[in-house]
């Protein structure tokens, strides 16, 4: 079992891949449970815009160390479509990507195997500062 | 220039906090080779032939006097007392050792500097025209918009592992001086008819194995909008652009698959839909950054004169290639020339940088800029100086009066230094300048600008050479295919086109003079060289080259 780094409550969700959820909305509209959707770097994540005030949890994976669109994913979900449940980030998530994804908008960090529990604690407040929330307006990071 | 704050310090500050304990990490053995080697590029760290490679950013080719004598003194204490300076108005340091690299860091953080950025996959050293606040034709200086891009695009979260490499140029003349169109990103500074400030956006232009010319995707775009157009362009490309081939990876790639139309509908597209959460660009902030780059204390009742007026003929020529007009009267603009016979382009010394120091303190503000043709410049420098200038670069063999000819080239490191190159391009710069030792002769043959790359990833630029030189390996040797009609100053970016096919180490400099002859055989009166090409096109050169000469193919 890997270890979730959380900066919320955790919560328990039946998590279902994207083309699934997709796929059988009908179905899955008629899940009476916590529910939460595995996206993969390809998706898009605007299509869950219908059911997103269902959901209580999307997983984003980052198949591998440099790839950067699940940063992507994860603004557009919390800026466009107003998610408001747990981000958690999942995959190849070590400590040096942290601070990034947390300002994104993850909220909790499966982390890679062997990942230091402690130094990825230390390394998402490794910067006090940053430019673009603090000298550019409409920069949201913190979500309830 | 921009001064730092608090906030800017303390992010330099803990950036080398952070890389100080990658490295530790790494050579603990607790990150493997591949993730180390994604952290330490986007901290400017290459690992080379020879040796680790340094990239030391200087943001749009500024910087103070303090801070060049710091880079001498880092060259000095951590290399081996020189450094190169890159087309990308960077600072490279061959030599540096890598346990030591924090510690070089954490002296670039103490005089503002850094290398955030300056390689891996991520917004690299924002450039601009090396004339910029001093040129005659300028719209608005870009400079305050570069150092905004440059804070917007370091460690933005969102754009820390795009697919690739991604580079901006912002000019504020029509006339480009800063290969602007051959960039990820080109933004050209436009007032509307109101006078308000704005951009024209061109995307996906670049070199390396597909050389491509940025297209028109923006007529104008509104300042206080900078910097959401320019999230919705990256956001666009970090999504869809490609990473299964590293070779397919850049923005340019995505833009000519979808077509520029298509594209730009894509950014817009995005661009509206993220306007309540896109970071908006207010004018205080703007008022706050520009008043780093007001002009400097000029003496305002200077009259133009011609310095070199009864002056000895070396100096004359010195005056008139080495210097530019500048928009005060009584000032002008001075090249550092990099370009001294024997020396590699770019190539300065640590004792060189302290005495160009001292000697901007004394005649320039304090300043110096980074030129793309790996030249330095004294850009505010009183007329009545100039001659006590050039004595003094001439003591320091920066004052060969070459700017503009045939021998001011730009060549990559190649095989000597660089763990990409397929060729060397040390030895053919040295046979350039050995062969074109005569000024006069240069003087004759006008502008042209050679640009050398050691491999097809043209770090030297050379398919917008007026002769381009591209290094190829050619079983085991280095050979050199040649192409001739780029260019990338002034008012038209043109790739080159092939002249034929590759020749070896010891035949490039005598088929260079091959061609200049054919160009000065076959020109009209007054023609320069590119403008003979466009003329008649390759036939004639081509001819000139190999029809005469079949040994040569």
């Amino acid at each position: 079992m890997r270890h979730i780094l959380r900066r919320r409550e955790g919560i328990e969700a039946l998590v279902v891949p994207f083309a699934e959820f997709l796929g059988n909305p009908a179905k899955w509209r008629a899940y009476d449970g916590p529910l939460g959707v595995l996206v993969g770097p390809t998706d898009k994540v605007e299509d869950l815009a219908r059911d997103i005030a269902r959901l209580s949890l999307v997983v984003v994976d980052f198949p591998t160390f440099n790839d950067g669109r699940g940063y992507s994913q994860a603004r557009i979900l919390r800026t466009r479509l107003h998610f408001q449940g747990e981000l958690r980030a999942t995959g190849v998530v070590k400590q040096d990507h942290l601070f990034f994804m947390a300002r994104c908008g993850f909220d909790s960090f499966e982390l890679a195997p062997g990942e230091n529990v402690e130094e990825a604690t230390r390394a998402l407040r490794r910067f006090t500062v940053n430019y673009q929330q603090q000298r550019f307006s409409a920069w949201v990071t913190r979500y309830p | 220039m921009y001064q730092y704050d608090g906030l800017d310090q303390a992010l330099v500050e803990q950036r080398v906090a952070e890389f100080r304990d990658q490295t530790r990490r790494y050579l603990a053995g607790q990150l493997s080779e591949d993730e180390f080697r994604s952290l330490r590029l986007r901290n400017g760290l290459y690992i080379q032939r020879h040796a680790p490679m340094f990239r030391i950013s200087i943001p749009y080719g500024l910087f103070s006097s303090q801070q060049l004598r710091k880079l001498g003194e880092i060259a000095r204490k951590y290399d081996r007392g020189y450094a190169h300076f890159t087309t990308r108005t960077n600072l490279q340091l061959n030599w540096p050792k890598l346990p030591e690299v924090p510690d070089i860091l954490a002296e670039l953080a103490s005089v503002q500097m850094h290398a955030i950025q300056t390689s891996g996959n991520s917004v690299r050293n924002v450039t601009a025209d090396h004339m910029a606040g001093i040129a005659k034709d300028e719209v608005d200086d870009p400079r305050p918009y570069c150092e905004i891009l440059r804070q917007w695009a370091a460690l933005h979260p969102e754009f820390t592992y795009l697919p690739r490499k991604f580079k901006f140029a912002v000019t504020g003349s029509d006339f480009d001086r800063a290969a602007s169109l051959v960039h990820d990103v080109a933004l050209h500074l436009k007032r509307d008819a109101q006078g308000n400030i704005g951009f024209q956006v061109f995307v996906g232009g670049g070199l390396g194995r597909q050389p491509i010319i940025a297209q028109l995707i923006r007529e104008f775009l509104p300042l206080p909008d900078l910097l959401g157009y320019c999230e919705a362009i990256l956001r666009v490309y970090n999504r869809y652009g490609r990473r299964d081939n590293i070779n397919k990876a850049r923005i340019k790639v995505l833009v000519k698959a979808l077509g520029p139309e298509r594209f730009r509908e894509e950014v817009e597209k995005e661009f509206e839909a993220s306007r309540a959460s896109a970071p908006v660009l207010d004018a205080a902030e703007v008022d706050r950054v520009r008043a780093f780059f007001a002009p400097p204390p000029y003496e305002g009742d200077l009259t133009e004169t011609d310095a070199a007026a009864g002056r000895e003929l070396q100096f004359q020529a010195w005056y008139r290639y080495n210097t530019r007009e500048h928009k005060i009267a009584g000032y002008r603009a001075v090249y550092v020339a990099l370009k001294t016979h024997g020396q590699n382009p770019g190539d300065i010394t640590s004792e060189q940088m302290k005495a160009v120091a001292d000697l901007a303190d004394r005649v320039s503000f304090g300043l110096i800029r980074a030129t793309h043709n790996q030249n330095l410049m004294l850009a505010d420098v009183r007329q009545s100086d100039l001659y006590e200038v050039w004595q003094q670069l001439r003591e320091l063999n920066l004052a060969v009066p070459n700017i503009g000819t045939l021998t001011d080239l730009i060549a990559c490191p190649g095989l000597d230094l660089c763990s990409l190159a397929n060729a060397e391009t040390f030895r053919v710069v040295r046979q350039i300048q050995a062969r074109f030792n005569d000024l006069d002769y240069l003087y004759d043959l006008g502008n042209i600008e050679i640009k050398m790359s050691g491999c097809m990833n043209g770090c030297g630029h050379h398919h917008v050479g007026h002769i381009g030189i591209l290094g190829v390996d050619k079983h085991g040797e280095s050979w050199y295919q040649l192409t001739l009609g780029g260019s990338v100053n002034g008012h038209r970016t043109a790739l080159g086109e092939v002249i034929g096919p590759s020749i070896p180490l010891s035949e490039v400099a005598l088929t260079i003079e091959r061609i200049v002859e054919t160009y000065r055989s076959i020109r009209e009166d007054g023609e320069e060289f590119i403008d003979t090409y466009r003329r008649v096109g390759i036939g004639p050169f081509k001819e000139g080259v190999y029809a005469s000469h079949p040994a040569a193919a």
